[in-house]
C-alpha cells in the first residue's frame, strides 16, 4: 500500500480517475474546480492520456460523448453553471448509453450565484437534470478519502451499467486537503474495446452507431423502459448509506457529503447534552435510500427526520417521499455559500424539539 | 485533538504555516483536515485556513470554535480572538500586531516572528518561526517528526532546508 | 459488361429520405468515394442534427450521433482518442454556421486532424424553410417572409471566408454541385479534405454549395440554376485556404 498523502479533494479524484483507467479528460475553468483540468493538464499526458481544454462546457461534455462513444473512459469536471450547460450532452449521452464520468463541485446559485460552497444542485443531478426522462447514479461523498475511493471505481460502473455517472460535491469538498490513500494503478492496455463503441473498425452490417435518436414512438418508449430497467437494478444494487447511532434515537439528522461531516459532529454534541440524535447519511444520492428512511420512519422511537443541507430545501423532498408520512420531516439550511456550524445544527435540534 | 485557525495576509505564507501542521500530524499517524478559506481574498486580501488534527477521523472539518489561533496579522486577531476556545492558545505574530490579547482565559504566546525570520536569515520564513513555536507549545506534533516534514515538503528544492530548519528552530526556542 | 458506375462501399444500400432534387445525396456520394479511396481500417463517422440527421443510416462505417451543432466537438472527442481512425463530421449550415459556430471555430482553431463537410443551402431544411445564417439578403424563408433584411436580420455568414483566418485550419475550399464539371471539382476537393488527414494536416472543410428545391420553393432544374447564378455570386467558389501549398 502506498504511503498516505496530504491531497486536496480536486486533485485526489482527478489522480484517482486516472488511476481507475480515465485516458480522457475535456473540461472547461470554473471555480472551484479548476485544480481538476490544472492537474490532468500535466497527468494525462504522463499516461499517455488525453486532455483538452474546450471552448466552454458545451463543447467538453460533447467531446465526452464522442470519445465515450470510441470506448474511451472519458470524463469531465465542472461546477453549477457550467453543469447547466452540460446538460444538454448528459441527457445525450445518458440517451446514447455512453459511460463516463462527470464531477460537479457545487457552489452557490441561481445564475452566477457566487463560489462558495454549496448542495444546490442537488435537484439538477439526481432528477435527471437535462430534458427527457433519464437519471445518472449520483454519487455524495463527504472526505477526500471517499472521493478517492467512489472515483477509483466510477468507471466500472459506468462501463457495467453504460450510463453517466456524477459525483456530487461542494466547494469545501474540492479545496479541502486530507490524508488519503491512493489506490494501484488500473491496467486496461489488454482489455478490447467495449462491444458497442464506434472505434471505426466496423463497416456494413456489423457496423456501430452511437445514438439517441428514436423517431418511431414504439421504439423511443421502449427505450425509455430498457433505461429504467438499469434504475431499477441499480436501486437493487448499487443504493449505499451510512449510519451513525439511529437504533435508539428520537431525531434523525439526514445530510450528504460535507454537511454530513458537520452533522456528525452535531449529533455528538446532541448526544453529549442528553438529546438522543442519530445522523442518516445517503451516499448514493440516486439511488437514493427510501427503504432505509422508510424502516427508520417506523420505529416507534424516531420521533422526526431532520434534513440538513447547503440549499433553500431540495434533498428533504425525497426524504419526505420516502418518509411517507410517517413521521414529521423538517428542513435546517443555509445558502449563498454559507456553511452552517455544528453548534447551528445542534441549536436547531434543541429549540426545535421544545 | 487540536482545532486551528490560521489567518494572516496572502503571501505571508498562512496556507502552507497551515499545511506544515497537517503533514506533520500526518506523518505522525493522525487524521487531518486542511481546509481553505478561498476565492478573490486569496489574491492579496486576508487568507485563513482551519486545521483539524485528531487521533480519530476528523467529522466537521469546520472550526467555529478554535483550540488554536494563529493570528499573523492584525485584521485577524481582531476577527478571531473571541472565537477562541476558554484555555486555548494564541500564537500572535507580534511583528505586526502591536496591541495585547485582552483576554485573560486563553494562553497567549507573542512571536516577533519576522524579526526571528531575519535572524535566521530567512525573512520569508515568519511561518516557519510560528510553526516551531507551535510545535514547542501545542503539545500535539513531535519536533524531530516536525524537522522531517520540513525536509520532505521541501524535498524538490533542497537549498531551501538548512534555512527553513534555521527559522523553525528560533521559533521552537521560544 | 464493363462497369461504368458502381455505389461506393461507404454508402448503405438504405434509400435515403432525402427530397428530389437535393444535393445531400450527392454530398454523400462523394463523401463516400473519397473515403473509399483511402482503403483505411478504421473510420468514423458524426452526423448532425437538420436534414442530415439520419446520415448515421447512410454512411456504411461506425457512426456517432451528435447534438445540434456539437459535431466538430464529438469528432474531436473521437479523433484524439482514436488518432489513427479517420473521423470526419458532416454538418448543415443552422448546425455548423448558427448554433454550432463556437464548436467548429475551435476545432478549426485548434487544427484538429478531422475532415468537415458543411452542406450550405442557405436554409433550415428540416424544420420547414426558416432563415439560416446563411440565408442571403433578400432571400425568402418562413422566418423572414419578405425576405431577409439586414436592419432586422443583419448579414448572412461566409463561413469559409471567416475560418481562412484563423491559423489553424490546413485546408478550407467552398465548392457547388450543380453540373458535371463541379461535382468533380468538389470530388476533387473532397478527397484531398480526407487525404489532409490520412497524412497528418490537421483541419480540413469543404463547403459544398447545396440545393433546397422544397423550402426554396423550385424546381430541381431551377435549384441548380439558383445555386449558379445567385448563391455563387454571393458565396465565390475557390480554395479560401491551403497550407499544403504553403509546404510545398
Amino acid at each position: 500500500m502506498e504511503e498516505k498523502k496530504l491531497l486536496k479533494g480536486n486533485e485526489a479524484i482527478a489522480e484517482a480517475a486516472i488511476r481507475g483507467g480515465c485516458r480522457a479528460f475535456f473540461g472547461y475553468p470554473i471555480t472551484p474546480q479548476n485544480e481538476i483540468p490544472e492537474y490532468m493538464s500535466f497527468r494525462m499526458p504522463e499516461v499517455g492520456g488525453v486532455f483538452i481544454q474546450s471552448e466552454s462546457e458545451v463543447s467538453a461534455i460533447n467531446m465526452v460523448y464522442g470519445a465515450g462513444g470510441a470506448g474511451a473512459r472519458a470524463m469531465t469536471s465542472s461546477s453549477s453553471p457550467g453543469i447547466s450547460l452540460k446538460q444538454e450532452g448528459i441527457s445525450y449521452i445518458a440517451g446514447a448509453e455512453i459511460p463516463c464520468v462527470i464531477v460537479n463541485m457545487v457552489r452557490s446559485g441561481p445564475g452566477l450565484g457566487g463560489i462558495q460552497p454549496a448542495q444546490c444542485d442537488y435537484f439538477q443531478s439526481v432528477k435527471g437534470g437535462g430534458h427527457g426522462d433519464y437519471k445518472m447514479l449520483v454519487y455524495g461523498p463527504n472526505s477526500v478519502q471517499e472521493c478517492v475511493d467512489i472515483m477509483y471505481t466510477a468507471f466500472d460502473k459506468a462501463f457495467e451499467y453504460r450510463m453517466p455517472i456524477m459525483i456530487l460535491g461542494d466547494g469545501m469538498l474540492g479545496q479541502i486537503m486530507e490524508a488519503v490513500t491512493l489506490p494501484p494503478m488500473k491496467d486496461f492496455s489488454n482489455v478490447p474495446n467495449a462491444e458497442w463503441a464506434t472505434d471505426g473498425t466496423r463497416y456494413g452490417a456489423d457496423r456501430r452507431v452511437v445514438n439517441s435518436l428514436y423517431i418511431q414512438p414504439d421504439d423511443l418508449e421502449a427505450m425509455n423502459h430498457k433505461l429504467f430497467a438499469k434504475y431499477d437494478v441499480l436501486a437493487e444494487k448499487e443504493c449505499r448509506y451510512e449510519e451513525y447511532l439511529c437504533d435508539d434515537a428520537d431525531v434523525i439528522i439526514t445530510a450528504y457529503g460535507t454537511v454530513a461531516r458537520i452533522a456528525k459532529s452535531a449529533v455528538d454534541m446532541l448526544r453529549a447534552s442528553g438529546v438522543k440524535a442519530g445522523l442518516l447519511r445517503p451516499i448514493t444520492l440516486f439511488p437514493f435510500p427510501c427503504d432505509r428512511f422508510a424502516r427508520l420512519a417506523a420505529m416507534p422511537n424516531v420521533k422526526k427526520f431532520v434534513s440538513v443541507e447547503l440549499s433553500m430545501g431540495q434533498m428533504v423532498e425525497d426524504v419526505r417521499l420516502s418518509v411517507n408520512g410517517m413521521k414529521p420531516v423538517e428542513f435546517y439550511g443555509r445558502c449563498g455559500g454559507n456553511v452552517m456550524t455544528s453548534e447551528d445544527i445542534a441549536e436547531y435540534i434543541t429549540k426545535e424539539g421544545k | 485533538m487540536d482545532a486551528i485557525i490560521v489567518a494572516g495576509f496572502g503571501g505571508q505564507g498562512v496556507l502552507s504555516l497551515g499545511q506544515f501542521i497537517a503533514y506533520s500530524a500526518m506523518y505522525e499517524g493522525m487524521e487531518v483536515s486542511w481546509l481553505p478559506s478561498y476565492g478573490p481574498e486569496m489574491r492579496g486580501g486576508t487568507a485563513n485556513c482551519s486545521v483539524c488534527v485528531d487521533k480519530s477521523p476528523i467529522a466537521s472539518p469546520i472550526i467555529s470554535a478554535p483550540d488554536t489561533l494563529i493570528a499573523m496579522n492584525m485584521p485577524s486577531l481582531t476577527k478571531f480572538v473571541d472565537k477562541v476556545k476558554s484555555g486555548g492558545t494564541i500564537i500572535v505574530n507580534s511583528s505586526l500586531i502591536t496591541v495585547k490579547v485582552d483576554r485573560d482565559d486563553v494562553n497567549v504566546i507573542y512571536v516577533d516572528a519576522n524579526a526571528l525570520a531575519i535572524e535566521a536569515h530567512n525573512p520569508k520564513a515568519a511561518n516557519l518561526v510560528i510553526f516551531g513555536t507551535y510545535v514547542k507549545h501545542c503539545g500535539t506534533l513531535n519536533k524531530e517528526n516536525a524537522l522531517e516534514t520540513i525536509g520532505k515538503i521541501f524535498a524538490k528544492k533542497p537549498k531551501f532546508i538548512p534555512s527553513n530548519l534555521a527559522a523553525f528552530e528560533v521559533g521552537y526556542a521560544l | 459488361m464493363a462497369i461504368v458506375f458502381e455505389k461506393p462501399k461507404m454508402l448503405t444500400d438504405k434509400p435515403t429520405h432525402y427530397c428530389p432534387g437535393c444535393t445531400h445525396g450527392l454530398a454523400h456520394i462523394l463523401t463516400a468515394k473519397a473515403i473509399d479511396k483511402l482503403n483505411a481500417k478504421k473510420v468514423i463517422g458524426v452526423a448532425p442534427v437538420g436534414c442530415a440527421v439520419f446520415a448515421y443510416e447512410y454512411f456504411n462505417c461506425d457512426m456517432q450521433e451528435a447534438a445540434h451543432g456539437r459535431a466538430p466537438a464529438v469528432a474531436t472527442g473521437i479523433k484524439r482518442v482514436i488518432p489513427d481512425a479517420i473521423v470526419f463530421a458532416y454538418q448543415g449550415d443552422g448546425d455548423l454556421a448558427s448554433i454550432g459556430m463556437a464548436e467548429i471555430v475551435h476545432a478549426a482553431a485548434r487544427g484538429e486532424n478531422i475532415t468537415v463537410i458543411f452542406v450550405n443551402n442557405a436554409i433550415y431544411g428540416m424544420t420547414g424553410g426558416q432563415m439560416a445564417p446563411t440565408t442571403m439578403i433578400g432571400q425568402k424563408a418562413t422566418t423572414c417572409q419578405s425576405g431577409r433584411d439586414v436592419a432586422l436580420n443583419g448579414y448572412p455568414i461566409h463561413v469559409s471566408e471567416m475560418l481562412s483566418q484563423l491559423q489553424g485550419p490546413c485546408y478550407i475550399e467552398r465548392v457547388a454541385c450543380y453540373d458535371v464539371k463541379h461535382i468533380k471539382q468538389a470530388q476533387k476537393a473532397i478527397d484531398k479534405a480526407f487525404q489532409n488527414q490520412v497524412e497528418g494536416r490537421g483541419f480540413s472543410m469543404i463547403e459544398i454549395l447545396a440545393t433546397c428545391p422544397t423550402n426554396w420553393g423550385m424546381s430541381p432544374q431551377d435549384s441548380l440554376k439558383y445555386v449558379e447564378d445567385v448563391m455563387c455570386k454571393v458565396y465565390p467558389l475557390g480554395v479560401y485556404k491551403d497550407t499544403t501549398k504553403e509546404e510545398a
